[in-house]
Parts: C-alpha cells; structure tokens; sequence
C-alpha cells in the first residue's frame, strides 16, 4: 500500500513512449477477453446444456471436424494478435533511435551499485539526475556480471553486459523522484542495486550540474590515459607505427579488412580496445595490443568518451 | 450375464503383484513399474521444490530481507528452479503417465526399449542424486537459468556439482524420448495407422522429438560452464575473450523448447480428458494432432524472446517477435477444439473433467499473457519481472500440473485398480484453482507495477499484492496435498474399479485393472476411428458410423 493508503494497480507513466507502452498493454487486455471470452461462454454453455443427466437435447449430427470453422479460428486470432504485433515493433523500433540531440550519460553496472558519470565530469552513486523533457541517452558497461537498468515508470530497461556497450534513450516529462533497479538477477545484492532517477526542470538541473563537484571531464580524463597508456605512440599524428588516425572517427563508417563496414559506435570503439584483432581496419596490420586487463571500467569509459571528442561530433547523429 | 467390466485379475495377473521381492523393481523392465519408480521419485523431488518455493513466498509477506539472509533467499529460489524444472517439470508427465500409457494405448507389450526405460530411471536417479548433493552441503546462488558469467566465474556455492546433475539427468530425458518415439513408430496395434493414435500418443510423440533434439545442446552448453569454471576456457567469459550472450543463445535454445517438453503431454492428456469427460469424438482429430507437431516445430524457433533486453540486434528481435506470435495458432487451435468437443456431448462433471476446466482456464490465460510478452515493446518493460514469473508459472504449473493431476485421477483406477473418494477429488480440484489464481495473479499486476525477479527485498508499496500471493500457498497446498492422502487411502478402502469405470475408449481400457504384467491377455487390435464415443451407455446412433475397438465389441 500506498503511503497515502491507496492500493498501487497501475505505475506512473512519465514519458510519451510509457503512455504508448501503458495503451498497447490496454489494448492487449481487450484482446484477451476477445480471444477467451468465446472458449469461457462456449464452455460453460455446452457444459449446462449437455450435461449426461439433460436427456431433452438432440445429440444427433454431431459433427466432428468443420474445415472452415478450423481456418476461421486459426486465422481471425492470428490476423488479431499481428495487429499488435506490428504496433509493439514500431514502438520497439523508436527505442533503438534516439534523437541525434540526446544528451549522454555514462553508466557502469557492478556487483552491486550504479555508477553514473555525466560529461562534465560529475559523478554520482545510484542516483541519476536527468532534465525533464530533453533527451537522455545512457551508454552503459557493465564491470563484472549482466546488469540490466531498468526504469519502470518510462516502461524501458536494457541489459548491461560486461565486453560489451549497450545504452538506452528517453525522454521524461515529468520532474519528480522515481525509481531505477536492476532487473537481471546479478547475485547476492541484486535486491539492493536499486536507487533513484531524479527528473528535474531544466533550469534546476542545470543548476544542480553546475553546483556539483565535478572531477575532470571524462573527454579530458581520457585524453590523459590516451597518452599514458601509449595509446598515442601508434594513433599520434607523429607516431611510428602506422595506426588508424582517430580524429573524426566517431559515427564513421569504418571498412574491415574482413570485407564489412561497421559504423563506429562506442560499441566499436570498446571492442577494438579490448579485442582489436576481432575487427582489423581495412589496409593496416594487426598489431594493436589488446588493452583487456590493462584498463579498468571507467577508464575504458573515458578513453570512448575522449575519441568521441575528438571527432567534434559528440551526440550527434544521423 | 456377467458384466465384462466387472472382472478383476487375479493377483499374479496384476503387475503389482506378478513379482513379489523388492528387488524385482529395482530390476524391473515393466515400463508401468518403471512409471511407479518415477513417479516416486518425482513426488520427492516436488515436495524439496516446494520448500524452495515456501521459503521464497513466505520472505515475501514482508518488504524487508528479514526472514532469512539474502544470500539463502538466492539459494532457496535457485535450487526451488532448478529442483522443479528439472527435477520435477520435465520428466512428470512422460516419465509417468507416459511410461504407463504409451505401450496401453498402443497395444503393445511393452516400450521399444525395456532396458533403456530402466537405464533412464537410473540415470535420472544419480541427477538427481548429485543436485541435492550440491543443495545439502550448501546450494548455490545462480538461478536455475545459470547465467554467465556470474555463474562461471563469480557464483559462490556448488554449481559444477549442480550443474553436473542436470547433465546427467538429461540423458534420462534423451532415453525416455527415443524410446517414445521408437514405440510409437513400430509397436502399434495392428489397424492403428497414425490417425487412429489416441492424441496423448501424439502429444508424447512430439514431446520427444523435442526431448531428443534439444537436450543435447543443453548438455553442450552445461559441460562449457564447468569447463569454464575449471579451466577459464574463454567461452563465456568476456574477461578472457567469451561472449555471455552466446550462453543465452544456447541455454535458451534448449530452455524455451523445455517449456513445450512441459506442456506438449499436458495438451495430449487434456485432449483424453476432453473426449472422455464429454463421451464424444474429439473435435478436428488431424487439426489437434498436427498442431503438436507444429507447436513442437515452432519451438526451436522462439528462443529470442528470452533476449529482447539483452542487447541483442533490433531487427533479430523483432523476427523473434514475430516468431513467437505464430506459436498462437496451434495453441488457439487446441482450446477452440477442446471447447467445441463438448458440443452435443455428453457430460459427467467428475473429478477429472474439473481439473480440464480448470486446465483450460489457466493454459488459455497463461498462453495469452505469452502473448503479450512476445510483443516486444512491452516486454521490454516487464521482462524479468513477476509478470513472467505469473506467466511462466500459469503455463508450467497452471496447466502441466494441472494436466497431470487431471491425468492421475482418470488414470487412477486402471493403475490402481481402485476408485477414490469423489467428492474429495471434486474439493481438491477446486482449491487448486482456486489458489492457483490468488497466488499466482497478483504477481502479473506485482511485475506490471515493476517488481524484479528474485527479489529479497522490494518497495514497501507493493507489499498488499505480495501478501495476496503468498496467501494462496496454504490453499495450493491443500490442493496438491489432500490428493495424496485420498488416493494413499483409495489403494486400502477404495471401491474396485473394473476394467473401465469412465466408459472411456482407448485400448488401456480394454485390459483389466490394474494390468497384468505384459498388459494384455491377447495382443489387441484397433479397428475404425480413434475415440469410438458412445462407449458402454447406450446412445443414440450417430450420423458417422462408429466402430468399436475390437476387445469392447467382442464383450
Ligand atoms: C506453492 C506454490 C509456488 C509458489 C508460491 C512459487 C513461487 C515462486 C516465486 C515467488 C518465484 C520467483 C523467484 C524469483 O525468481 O524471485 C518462483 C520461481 C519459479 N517457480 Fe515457483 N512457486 C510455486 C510453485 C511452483 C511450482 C509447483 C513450480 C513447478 C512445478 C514452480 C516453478 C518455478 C520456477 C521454474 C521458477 C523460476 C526460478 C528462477 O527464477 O530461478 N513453482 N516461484
Ligand atoms: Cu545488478
């Protein structure tokens, strides 16, 4: 219950796309009764009607197969149920397009809590605060086991796997305090990964970013490792080693000496610092190092979000 | 003249008591003992399943972690999964009603392969055996559906033991499947062609072929986790080069046909039931039957719909979707039917017949809210939440339990040779329903409203829905329960069955109850249709000419 006293039957909605998901799910209990109401009334009907002791009914003629009436209810349910099939692709397919606007927000999941890390350099534990009615977008990796950031009243959520980058997008309307948990089961704590999505006037939340204590901005942190990690002795303007330049890489389309042409995401980005030899640029030798057990988490998060600024198209999109 | 029906065998005629030593079980090749054995031994692994399922639900009247830690709350969940999916779910309903029945309904002597049922016995026993093993020196914490790589690399407890058991117990299922399909292939009575089989037949049929095709990969994929829990082999492991989606590939590969290892009998007993309850031929025989097939076909291609979240490509995911949808229609098919077999029948509403209206209820319930999660916008927001566990929990337990209790009552007298207390079986069939429902429908508004699986701990406002939950435990356990100590009873005081008490038709029912060892006096043979309805009570003549099957017609 309620600390008002009101039983919960339904969660808030605080985006367009939670009201889309919330009249889909409206629309499938409609079909529901559509589809069961007949066998239930069919059921109870045939049930009373034809019980053994009811001698004063025609047990004659009975039929046993009706071609037509097979297809029909084959097909009037299927042809039902793609209705709403093609609705919930259409909604799916928007939550993989984010606006090319999005502000980003870098997650890391670990064994168990939530770490956010804003472009500016702020940092936060298990809360994340986002301006209400602008496009965030969260980039998340995850430091040890599948996580998955789940976001109930935005009706999204989306695994967060280790050796891999996933992100999720939305836009909240509504200011106010709600909840952000972590939905694939994680160990021990999982119960516990759980904290707070702060939804603030945009004004507000500028404010908030710039009163808050920031650390050096993840592009500027990435610069540094960029050059500690020696990552700039091949990828440098003056380097020895041919390597691939960086500058203005981001959201390019890359050829694979494989042949394939990838688009360089940071899911690219992470793989080819943790496993170049899985996708080797087209003309160049695969002598890259893989940076495995060298770079921690964050650090990867960093050494993405400074090659990212590198090409001065951060956030945009296609 | 004396009724026919009436005639019981005598004691060295009945496979009970044919062989008297204890050891004669433990060597037996009889499948209806080997179905005894099993069925033993599934009764002990449900109640250790349930305790698992006790624990969890009653931690769950309270927002806070304040029963028991969280890390025995994980344990208890984990091994109430893995104990009822693999240890209970999958073998119920083949390795019990289907080992007795197959070789009844077909008219043979016995399985394919005598030896092979035992050997599956066996097998399934040390499974089982080394999963309890890893439960009493402690448990482990990964969930039944082992996740890497928390479960190859940062799991405490004993998951290679656990895991191992599973392994070993999927032999059982592999031998139980070809020897299945074998039977059905090459022992069937002579005039029984493929659409004169009973559909419980059909219904085991495809059960195996999914049994033999999927549970290798199981195996595959459970031998990689220990040796990736031993070696750091790099499979999984995304530290050392492994993909921990590549896992969900391959579990699910196997897990998601799983379910339809758990529901395929259940329909095929529902469709014996139907006919039985009703005394009429089933509604669109060849439909039914093909929609086994198709449902069994359908199901190695669905396995993505476990992964909308996963990170998984967009495009993959909506196939998946789309997939999934197309499983809508063999089932639709089978409900549509089931409903339009009682048209004109002729209805006794007995013990039985409740717990098919009741199956027909929850499997229509639960297969459409699996609708609902195929469509993958709104799985996206109730993925890995209690929406899932009701759904999956109205399939897997709703229906397949549900269908097998159904099955044991009607089946009782021919295994036992005696009737139980009927009006205690109408009672228990309708508490099961009913706290079913109370358990198991919170949970959908629980996982709507954004409470994660395996929780120890969750947001205060929910408690109202999962107090509603666990309320229905004791009701549930009245229904599981009080069968047994009714059926226990029926076996001292229970009235005598006679050959067959439901006038029922099939060939089971021509031999006498319970069967003799090599099940009939005579190698029986099956003429005309399958379900000849009317059988025993005289009725009006139908439009059809219905031909008895052969033993019936000569009494
Ligand atoms: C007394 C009745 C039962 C109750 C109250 C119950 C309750 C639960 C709950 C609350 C969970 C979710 C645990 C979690 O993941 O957080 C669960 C999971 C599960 N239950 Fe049950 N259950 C019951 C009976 C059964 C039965 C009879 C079966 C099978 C025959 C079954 C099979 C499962 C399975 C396969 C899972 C998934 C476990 C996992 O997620 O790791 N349950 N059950
Ligand atoms: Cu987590």
């Amino acid at each position: 219950m309620r600390a008002d006293g009101a039983i919960p039957v339904w969660p808030e909605a605080i985006s367009a796309h939670a009201d889309s998901v919330d009249a889909l799910a409206i629309g499938f209990f409609a079909l529901i009764w559509t589809l069961a109401l007949p066998i239930g009334f069919a059921i109870v009907w045939f049930g009373w009607r034809y019980r053994r002791l009811n001698e004063d009914v025609d047990r004659k003629q009975r039929h046993h197969g009706l071609t037509w009436l097979e297809l029909s209810w084959m097909i009037v349910p299927f042809l039902l149920a793609l209705v709403f099939f093609t609705w919930s692709a259409l909604l799916f397919r928007d939550l993989h397009r984010p606006p090319a606007d999005a502000r980003e927000v870098y997650a890391i999941g670990l064994q168990w809590m939530w770490k956010f890390e804003h472009p500016g350099g702020q940092r936060e534990i298990n809360t994340l605060h986002v301006p209400a009615g602008e496009p965030v977008r969260v980039i998340m990796n995850s430091q040890d086991v599948i996580h998955s950031l789940y976001l109930p009243e935005l009706r999204i959520k989306q695994d967060v796997v280790p050796g891999r980058t996933t992100s999720l997008w939305f836009r909240a309307d509504d200011p106010g305090s709600y909840s952000l948990r972590c939905a694939e089961y994680c160990g021990v704590s999982h119960s516990r990964m759980v904290g707070e999505l702060v939804v603030m006037a945009p004004a507000a939340f500028e404010a908030w970013l710039a009163g808050t204590e920031a650390g050096l901005p993840l592009a500027r942190a990435g610069e540094a490792l960029f050059r500690e990690l020696g990552c700039s002795g091949c990828h440098g303007a003056n380097a020895a080693v041919r390597a691939p330049g960086l500058a203005d890489l981001y959201r390019r389309p890359v050829p694979l000496a494989s042949g394939e042409t990838v688009i360089a995401d940071e899911r690219y980005l992470t793989d080819s610092i943790l496993m170049p030899e899985s996708q080797v640029v087209a003309g160049y030798e695969p002598v890259m190092p893989s940076f495995q057990d060298v770079v921690t988490e964050s650090e990867l998060v960093a050494l993405v979000a400074y090659i990212k600024s590198l090409s001065g198209r951060e956030g945009e999109r296609e | 003249m004396t009724d026919p029906s009436q005639e019981r065998p005598s004691r060295s005629e009945n496979f009970w008591t044919a062989r008297e030593t204890a050891l004669s079980w433990f060597l037996t090749t009889d499948h209806k003992r080997v179905a005894v054995l099993y069925a033993l031994t599934l009764i002990a692994t449900f109640a250790l399943g349930s305790v698992g399922a006790a624990i969890v639900r009653l931690e769950l009247i309270t927002p806070a972690g304040d029963l028991v830690s969280a890390e025995a709350y994980n344990r208890a969940f984990t091994l109430h999964g893995i104990v009822m999916v693999f240890f209970f779910l999958v073998p119920l309903i083949p390795a019990t009603l289907g080992n007795f029945l197959l070789p009844l309904m077909l008219g043979a002597k016995d399985l394919a392969f005598p030896r092979l049922n035992l050997a599956s016995w066996y097998v399934f026993v040390i499974g089982a055996g080394l999963a309890v093993a890893a439960i009493a020196m402690g448990g482990l914490e990964t969930g039944w559906t082992f996740y890497t790589p928390l479960s190859s690399v940062y799991a405490d407890g004993y998951v290679t033991l656990a895991i191992l058991g599973v392994f070993v117990s999927g032999f059982a299922s592999i031998f139980t499947g070809i020897n299945f399909i074998v039977t059905t292939h090459t022992l069937r009575a002579p005039g029984m062609g493929w659409f004169q089989m009973p559909l419980f037949v059909w219904g085991m049929y495809a059960t195996s072929l999914v049994m033999v095709l999927a549970t290798p990969v199981l195996a595959v994929t459970l031998l990689l986790v220990i040796a990736e829990r031993a070696f750091g082999i790099g499979v999984f492991d995304p530290a050392i080069g492994g993909d921990p989606l590549l896992f969900q590939h391959l579990f699910w590969f196997y897990s998601h046909p799983a379910v339809y290892i758990m529901i395929l009998p259940a329909l095929g007993v529902m469709s014996e039931l139907v006919t039985a309850g009703s005394h009429n031929r089933i509604f669109g025989y060849r439909f039914v039957a093909f929609s086994s097939i198709a449902i069994a076909v359908l199901s190695f291609l669905v396995w993505g719909h476990h992964m909308f979240t996963s990170g998984q490509s967009m495009y993959g995911g909506i196939v998946f979707s789309f997939l999934s949808f197309l499983v809508a229609v063999p089932s639709a098919v089978k409900a549509y039917n089931w409903a339009a077999t009682l048209y004109k029948g002729r209805i006794t509403l007995n013990t039985p017949f409740l717990y098919a209206l009741s199956f027909i209820g929850l499997f229509v319930f639960g297969g459409l809210t699996g609708l609902v999660l195929a469509s993958i916008a709104v799985d996206v927001h109730v993925h890995d939440t209690y929406f899932v566990v009701a759904h999956f929990h109205y399939i897997m337990v709703g229906a397949a339990v549900t269908a097998f209790m159904g099955g044991l009552h009607f089946w009782w007298p021919k295994i036992t040779g005696r009737l139980f207390n009927e009006s205690l079986g109408r009672f228990s069939a309708v508490m099961l329903f009913l706290g079913f429902n109370l358990t198991f429908f919170p949970q959908f508004v629980l996982g709507y409203l954004g409470m994660p699986r395996r929780y120890h701990e969750y947001d205060p406002d929910l408690q109202i829905w999962n107090v509603l939950s666990s309320a229905g435990v004791p009701m549930l356990a009245v229904g599981y329960g009080l069968p047994l100590l009714y059926l226990g009873w029926s076996l001292k005081i229970g009235e005598k069955a006679g050959r067959n008490p439901w006038n029922a038709a099939g060939l089971e029912w021509t031999t006498t109850s319970p069967p003799p060892e090599h099940n009939f006096p005579e190698p029986p043979e099956w003429e005309g249709p399958a379900y000849p309805y009317p059988v025993g009570e005289t009725e009006e003549p139908q439009v059809q000419e219905e031909a008895q099957p052969k033993p019936e017609r000569e009494a």
